[in-house]
C-alpha cells in the first residue's frame, strides 16, 4: 500500500483493498527502525493507544525520511503545534461555548451541599498566587482563615495546601487533599496543624482525622532527608496516619513497559504469559489502588471520619485515590456525566500534569507515566465486578484514553487550570466532554441499573487477587484476532436499538391498524377528506405509517416519547453513519470491543 | 452389606452449617445411605441435601466439646459443619468417610435414585450409534456400521457398533485392533460434510522397539484418503514421549510404512500430571491471602491454563487439517481415551454447528467420550481435594469442558446451550443421581444394566422447564466454522468452576438476568409488530375502499 504522512496523521492506504488505517501523530509513542532486510526497510510504530505498526518500506533513504519526519511530528515543541488548536469539527463559536460550559465544577460542589455551615469557598486562589498548580475555587473550612492557608501551603509542597475534594453529605466527612509536608526531619508548622484541626473539627461525626499517605513508607522516609515528608502524629492532635503503599511514577512507567513487552512477544506461551505478568507488577499496582480507595471510602462511609490524602506532590496517586474513592461512595460518578465530572474535578481541575505525564511535548522522559490509565483501568476492574452499577461501557472509558492522548480536544491539555488559561484553550479549542456527550448512545452500558444504585450506593469490591484480569480490550484493543469474535456488549446494544425501533413500529402500526378500522367503518372524516391512500407495496406502505404516525405523536401525549420516537429514528441512524466514519477515519480506531464475525480470516497459532 | 451398618449415629440436633456467601444455617443434621442432609425445619430456609459421593475428603477440628467437619466437594465447594458433642461429631466424620468412599458401583446411588419427574423422553435411547449412523448414510455411502465388537472382545473400551471404511472386512478390523493399544482400531468419528473429510481416532499402533508393521492397520487408514491425498496423524504425545513409549510396546507411524500420512506430534499432558495441575489450580484458587503476585505465580505453578490452551490448539490444527488442507485426519495418543477425545471432541465444535446446539452437543459427549471409552468412573472417582494418591483419576473431561466454555466465551452468540451446561455436565461426572456417567465402557455399561436399573442424565435434562434454564439467549445458529484465538490473553480462568464458591456471584448474576430480560422484551415486540402487520395486510385485502384508492 502507499504510505501518506499530513501534517497531523499518517495515513495507509491498502493498495489492494483500499482500507486505510490512520494515525493521528500524537498517539506515536515510538518510532523505530530495524536493520534493512532483503524486502526493504522494517519500520515499527508504537502508540500510546498501546497499537503497534509494523511497515516495510523498500527503499533505506525513503524509511529514513519517514522515520525522521515523524520523530519531528510526533513531538510537537509548542503547545500551538497540537492537533486541538487545528481540529475545527465545523461548529460555530457558541456551540464551542456551550461545549465548554457543559462540565461545571461549582455547581458540582453545590451537589454535594458545599458551601454549607462548615465549608466555604475561599479566594484566596483566585489569582493562583497561593497555589499555582490549585484550581482558582477552593474550599476550606469554615474555621480556616487565610492566614491558616497561607501559612499552611508554605509548609507544603508546590503550597497544595489541604482543600476538599469531595463531601459526604450523609455523614458530613470530607475527603481532602494535599501534598507532602515539608516535615524534613523535626520541623513543624502551627498553621499546617491548624489546617487539619479545622478539618478536624468541620466533622462532628468522628474526632479525628485519618492521613492516608498514598506512599510506601520507605520512600517517605528516603523524602525526609530532602526536607519533606509525613506528618508526626505527635504533633497533629487528632490524626491517624496510614501509609497505604502506591508505588510512584517511575515504578508505574516501567512496570506498564514491562508489561507491553511480555504482552507482544509473538506466539507467547501461556506460562511465560502469566510469569511476565507477574514480574511486571502491573495488577498488583492496580489492587494497590483500588485498596487504598477502599480504606478511604470504608473511613468516610463506615466511621463517618473525614480523610486527608496526599502523596508526594499530590497529583499523581492522590488524585488516584481520591478520585476512585469518591466513585465508590457516590453513584453520580458512575454515570456518564458524573464520570467527566469526577474527571474534571479530580484530574483536570487539580492539576494532574496531563502534558508531561502523557508526553504532550518533547519533555522528560523521567516524567511519563500511565498514572490516568490505570486509574481508568481501576473503574474498568469495577465495572467488571458490577456490571449494573455504572451508566457507561467499556467503550466510554476506552473513548476517553484515546483522546488523553490524541491532543484533538483542549481538555488535557497542559499541566494545570493557570496554562490552560493562558492557552486559552476555552477559545481555540473544543471540549471533549461536548463530543462525548453528543454521542452518548455508544457508550451507554445496557445493563446499567439505576435502582440497583440506590440499592447499593457504596460498592464495595473485592480485592482478592483473582478479581483482578488482565484488561485486554485496553492493551491489545487493536490485536482483532485476540478478541470474542461475538461481542455480548454489541449484541445486546443492538438489541436495545431494535427494541427502541420496535415500540416506535409498534406504535406506528397500531395507529394505522386503528386508522384502517376507522375507515372501514366509515366514521372518519379524514379519510374523505384526504385518504391516505396506501401505497401499492407493503414495505413501502409501513414506512409510511411510521412517517405520518411519527408527527402525529409530536402533537399527541408526550414529547419525550417523540425523541425516541419513529421520527428520530432515521437522525439517530445516520449519526451512527457518522460516528462510525469518524471511527474508521478520523480517529484511526475501531470499535475496540467489537470485532466481527470474520470467519475468513481465522489467526491460529498452532 | 445395609447401609445403616456404617450409620453410626444418623441424626444430630443444634448443627451449624458454614457456607462462604451465605447466611449461618443450624439445624438438624441427618445421615442417610446416600445423602447427608441439614434441615432447619424452617419452611423458607434452604436445606442442604448432599450426596456423599460427592465428597472428597472431610477435616475434623475440635474447640473443647465442639467439634467442626471440613467438607470438601468433588465440585470444589468447601462447607463447614459444627457439631455438638465430640463423639457425634466423630461418629459422623466416619461415617461420611465409610460412605463416600464405597467401592461397589452396585451401591451407588444412582441404582437407589427413583426419578420425581416424569421421563418424556429416556435418554439412554436418546443418542443410538444407529441413529447417528443414519445421519452419516445420509452424506456418503463410503461407511459402514459394522458389529465386529458386538460383544465387546475385539476392544473391550469400544461401543457393540462403530462405523469404519466400507471397504474393510470384520476380519482385517480383528487383525487391526492386535496392531493397536488396548484394541483400538481406528474407527471414524467425524464426517465433515463440507468436504467429505473425515477425522478418526485410535490407540496407539503396537510397533515396539523393533518396528512391527500391520499391513491391514495401514490399509484400513489408507482406505479414507482421497486418491493423491495425503493425510495428518496427529499423536497427542510428543516424539520423546511417543519414542519412549516403544520400549513398552507402543509407538507411533513410520514414514516409510505410512507414505501417504504426515504426523504431527503435539504435547498434550497426561492423565497424572493433569491431576496434580487440577490440585495446584484449586488449592491457589482457595487461597485467601490477598498478594497479587502469589496468586499469578500458583495460577502459573498449576500449568492449568497451559494444558487448556495446548489441547485448545491441538484442537484447531485438528480441525484447520479437515476444512483448510482438506485432509483426512487420525487422532491418537497412548490409550486413545483421553487427550485423544479432548482433541476429536473439540475439532468438532469447531468445525460442526450441529455440536454447538443443546441436543448436539449432549450427542457429541455420549459419542466422543460415553461410547467412546473414557474411563469416567476411574478419572472422576475424587477431584481436587483428594488426600489419597491419585491413581487413575484425571480432569481430562474437565479440561475438554474448560476449552468448550472458552469457545464459548469467544463466540458467545454461537451456542444454543449456557455455561451452565458445562457446569452441570461436570458436576454430573463426578457425582449424580444419574446413571450416565456410571462405569468406564460401553461394556462395563451393559453390564450393570444401567439402562434398565438408574434413569439416564438426559431424561432429566431434556424436559421443557430444564432446557429453559440451560439455553443461552443469546444463541443464533451459526453455520460457519468458528476459530477460537489460543493467544494466552484470549484464555482465562473458568471463574465459573474455579471461582465459583470463592466469590459472590450475585452482581453478575443480576446483571445476566437483565440481559436476559432485555433479549426477551426485544423478541415480544418483533412478534407483535410482525402479528400487527399481518393484521394489517389482512384488513386491507378485505377492504376493497382502500384496495380501489
Amino acid at each position: 500500500g502507499t504510505l501518506y504522512l499530513t501534517a497531523t496523521h499518517l495515513i495507509f492506504v491498502e493498495s489492494s483493498s483500499n482500507n486505510s488505517t490512520s494515525i493521528l501523530h500524537h498517539h506515536i509513542a515510538s518510532v523505530e527502525k530495524l536493520s534493512l532486510t532483503t524486502t526493504g526497510c522494517p519500520l515499527v510504530i508504537q502508540c500510546r493507544n498501546f497499537r503497534v505498526v509494523h511497515f516495510v518500506i523498500q527503499r533505506e533513504r525513503d524509511c529514513h525520511d519517514v522515520y525522521s519526519s515523524l520523530l519531528r511530528l510526533r513531538q510537537p515543541v509548542s503547545y500551538e503545534e497540537l492537533y486541538a488548536f487545528s481540529y475545527n469539527p465545523k461548529q460555530n463559536d457558541q456551540q464551542r461555548e456551550e461545549g465548554w460550559q457543559l462540565i461545571d465544577l461549582g455547581a458540582e460542589f453545590e451537589r454535594m451541599g458545599v458551601p454549607c455551615d462548615q465549608w466555604q469557598l475561599t479566594d484566596v486562589n483566585r489569582d493562583y498566587k497561593v497555589c499555582e498548580t490549585y484550581p482558582r475555587d477552593l474550599y476550606v473550612p469554615i474555621t480556616a482563615s487565610k492566614p491558616i492557608i497561607v501559612g499552611s501551603s508554605k509548609f507544603r509542597s508546590k503550597g497544595r495546601f489541604p482543600v476538599l475534594t469531595y463531601f459526604y453529605q450523609e455523614k458530613k466527612a470530607a475527603v481532602c487533599r494535599c501534598s507532602q509536608p515539608l516535615s524534613g526531619f523535626s520541623a513543624r508548622c502551627l498553621e499546617d496543624e491548624s489546617m487539619l484541626q479545622a478539618i478536624s473539627k468541620a466533622n462532628h461525626n468522628s474526632r479525628f482525622v485519618y492521613v492516608m499517605d498514598t506512599r510506601p513508607k520507605l520512600n517517605a522516609l528516603a523524602n525526609r532527608a530532602a526536607g519533606k515528608g509525613y506528618e508526626n502524629e505527635d504533633n497533629y492532635s487528632n490524626i491517624r496516619f496510614q501509609f497505604v503503599g502506591i508505588e510512584n511514577i517511575h515504578v508505574m512507567r516501567t512496570s506498564l513497559q514491562k508489561l507491553l513487552e511480555v504482552t507482544g512477544t509473538r506466539s507467547l506461551s501461556m506460562s511465560d504469559y502469566l510469569v511476565g505478568l507477574e514480574s511486571s507488577g502491573w495488577l498488583r499496582h492496580i489492587k494497590a489502588i483500588v485498596d487504598a480507595a477502599i480504606f478511604l471510602t470504608k473511613a468516610v462511609t463506615g466511621e463517618g471520619a473525614s480523610v486527608l490524602v496526599h502523596c508526594s506532590d499530590g497529583w499523581d496517586r492522590t488524585a488516584q485515590v481520591c478520585s476512585l474513592g469518591s466513585l465508590l461512595m457516590d453513584p453520580y460518578y458512575r454515570t456518564i456525566k458524573g464520570f467527566m465530572v469526577l474527571i474534571e474535578k479530580d484530574w483536570i481541575s487539580f492539576g494532574h500534569k496531563f502534558a508531561d505525564r502523557c508526553d504532550q511535548l518533547d519533555g522528560d522522559p523521567k516524567e511519563v507515566s500511565p498514572i490516568f490509565t490505570q486509574f481508568l483501568e481501576c473503574v474498568w476492574q469495577l465495572t467488571e465486578q458490577f456490571p449494573q452499577s455504572f451508566e457507561f461501557s467499556e467503550w466510554f472509558l476506552l473513548q476517553i484514553h484515546e483522546h488523553v492522548h490524541s491532543c484533538q480536544y483542549g481538555n488535557f491539555l497542559g499541566n494545570n487550570q493557570r496554562q490552560r488559561e493562558e492557552l486559552q484553550l476555552r477559545d481555540r479549542t473544543h471540549s471533549l466532554w461536548a463530543f462525548l456527550m453528543s454521542e452518548k448512545q455508544n457508550y451507554l452500558n445496557p445493563f446499567y441499573s439505576p435502582a440497583f444504585s440506590e440499592l447499593h450506593p457504596v460498592l464495595e469490591p473485592s480485592t482478592l487477587p483473582y478479581h483482578f484480569k488482565f484488561w485486554r480490550n485496553m492493551y491489545h484493543q487493536f490485536d482483532r484476532s485476540m478478541h470474542p469474535r461475538q461481542s455480548i456488549l454489541k449484541t445486546i446494544l443492538t438489541l436495545r436499538e431494535n427494541s427502541r425501533n420496535g415500540e416506535s413500529m409498534l406504535q406506528a402500526l397500531e395507529n394505522v391498524s386503528a386508522l384502517t378500522e376507522l375507515q372501514q367503518l366509515g366514521v372518519t372524516p379524514v379519510a374523505t377528506s384526504e385518504p391516505p391512500a396506501p401505497p401499492p407495496t407493503r414495505d413501502q406502505r409501513s414506512n409510511d405509517g411510521q412517517e405520518e404516525v411519527g408527527e402525529e405523536a409530536i402533537e399527541g401525549t408526550d414529547t419525550e416519547r417523540t425523541v425516541e420516537g419513529s421520527s428520530a429514528t432515521e437522525s439517530r441512524k445516520q449519526r451512527y453513519g457518522e460516528l462510525e466514519g469518524t471511527y474508521n477515519s478520523e480517529l484511526a480506531k475501531e470499535e475496540p470491543a467489537v470485532v466481527s464475525l470474520e470467519f475468513g480470516v481465522a489467526r491460529m497459532t498452532c | 452389606m445395609e447401609f445403616a451398618e456404617l450409620i453410626k449415629t444418623p441424626r444430630v440436633d443444634g448443627v451449624v452449617l458454614h457456607r462462604p456467601f451465605m447466611p449461618t444455617v443450624e439445624g438438624t443434621l441427618c445421615l442417610t445411605g446416600h445423602h447427608l442432609i441439614l434441615s432447619s425445619r424452617q419452611d423458607n430456609t434452604e436445606e442442604l441435601w448432599l450426596l456423599h459421593s460427592n465428597i472428597d475428603s472431610i477435616e475434623k477440628r475440635f474447640v473443647g466439646s465442639l467439634g467442626s467437619i471440613i467438607v470438601k466437594c468433588k465440585d470444589l465447594r468447601v462447607i463447614q459443619l459444627d457439631i455438638p458433642g465430640m463423639e457425634e461429631c466423630l461418629n459422623i466424620a466416619s461415617s461420611i468417610e465409610a460412605l463416600s468412599t464405597l467401592d461397589s458401583v452396585s451401591l451407588m446411588y444412582p441404582f437407589f435414585y427413583r426419578p420425581m419427574f416424569e421421563v418424556i423422553e429416556d435418554g439412554w435411547n436418546s443418542f443410538l450409534p444407529e441413529d447417528a449412523f443414519k445421519d452419516l448414510e445420509s452424506m456418503t455411502d463410503e461407511w459402514r456400521l459394522s458389529e465386529v465388537n458386538k460383544d465387546f472382545s475385539v476392544c473391550p473400551s469400544y461401543p457393540a457398533l462403530v462405523a469404519v471404511p466400507k471397504d474393510v472386512n470384520d476380519d482385517t478390523l480383528r487383525k487391526v485392533a492386535t496392531f493397536r493399544h488396548s484394541g483400538r482400531f481406528p474407527i471414524l468419528s467425524y464426517y465433515h460434510k463440507k468436504n467429505g473429510m473425515v477425522m478418526m481416532r485410535a490407540g496407539q499402533p503396537l510397533t515396539g522397539t523393533n518396528g512391527r508393521r500391520c499391513k491391514e492397520d495401514e490399509k484400513l487408514i489408507n482406505a479414507t484418503l482421497r486418491p493423491g491425498k495425503r493425510g495428518y496423524i496427529i499423536d497427542t504425545r510428543t516424539i520423546n514421549v511417543a519414542q519412549q513409549a516403544k520400549a513398552r510396546g507402543g509407538g507411533f507411524e513410520s514414514e516409510a510404512n505410512y507414505p501417504q500420512w504426515r504426523r504431527i506430534h503435539k504435547a498434550i499432558e497426561r492423565a497424572n500430571i493433569l491431576q496434580e495441575s487440577l490440585i495446584k489450580l484449586v488449592e491457589a484458587c482457595n487461597d485467601q491471602s490477598h498478594s497479587m503476585d502469589r496468586w499469578l505465580s500458583k495460577l502459573e505453578a498449576s500449568n492449568w491454563q497451559t494444558h487448556v490452551k495446548e489441547i485448545l490448539t491441538t484442537a484447531c490444527l485438528a480441525a484447520q487439517c479437515i476444512d483448510r488442507e482438506g485432509a483426512s485426519v487420525l487422532v491418537h495418543g497412548t490409550d486413545g481415551t483421553d487427550s485423544t477425545l479432548q482433541v476429536t471432541s473439540l475439532a468438532q465444535i469447531i468445525l460442526d454447528p450441529a455440536c454447538r446446539t443443546i441436543r448436539g452437543f449432549q450427542s457429541l459427549v455420549e459419542r466422543e467420550w460415553l461410547q467412546a471409552g473414557h474411563p469416567f468412573q476411574q478419572r472422576c472417582a475424587q477431584s481436587a481435594y483428594s488426600n489419597s494418591k491419585p491413581r487413575q483419576e484425571a480432569p481430562v473431561f474437565l479440561l475438554f469442558l474448560d476449552c468448550v466454555w472458552q469457545i464459548l466465551r469467544q463466540f458467545p452468540c454461537s451456542f444454543e446451550f449456557s455455561e451452565s451446561l458445562l457446569v452441570l455436565l461436570f458436576e454430573h461426572a463426578y457425582a449424580s443421581q444419574f446413571g450416565t456417567f456410571l462405569g468406564n465402557s460401553a461394556a462395563e455399561r451393559t453390564k450393570l444394566s444401567l439402562p434398565e436399573k438408574t434413569v439416564s442424565l438426559w431424561s432429566w435434562v431434556n424436559r421443557p422447564q430444564e432446557l429453559e434454564r440451560l439455553t443461552n439467549p443469546l444463541y443464533e445458529a451459526n453455520s460457519l466454522v468458528i476459530w477460537p484465538s489460543v493467544a494466552p490473553q484470549s484464555l482465562l480462568l473458568w471463574e465459573g468452576v474455579f471461582l465459583r464458591w470463592n466469590r459472590s456471584s450475585k452482581c453478575l448474576d443480576e446483571a445476566y438476568e437483565e440481559m436476559v430480560h432485555i433479549i426477551e422484551y426485544n423478541k415480544e415486540l418483533q412478534n407483535k409488530v410482525n402479528s400487527l402487520r399481518r393484521q394489517l395486510a389482512q384488513l386491507e385485502t378485505e377492504d376493497p375502499l382502500l384496495k380501489t384508492s
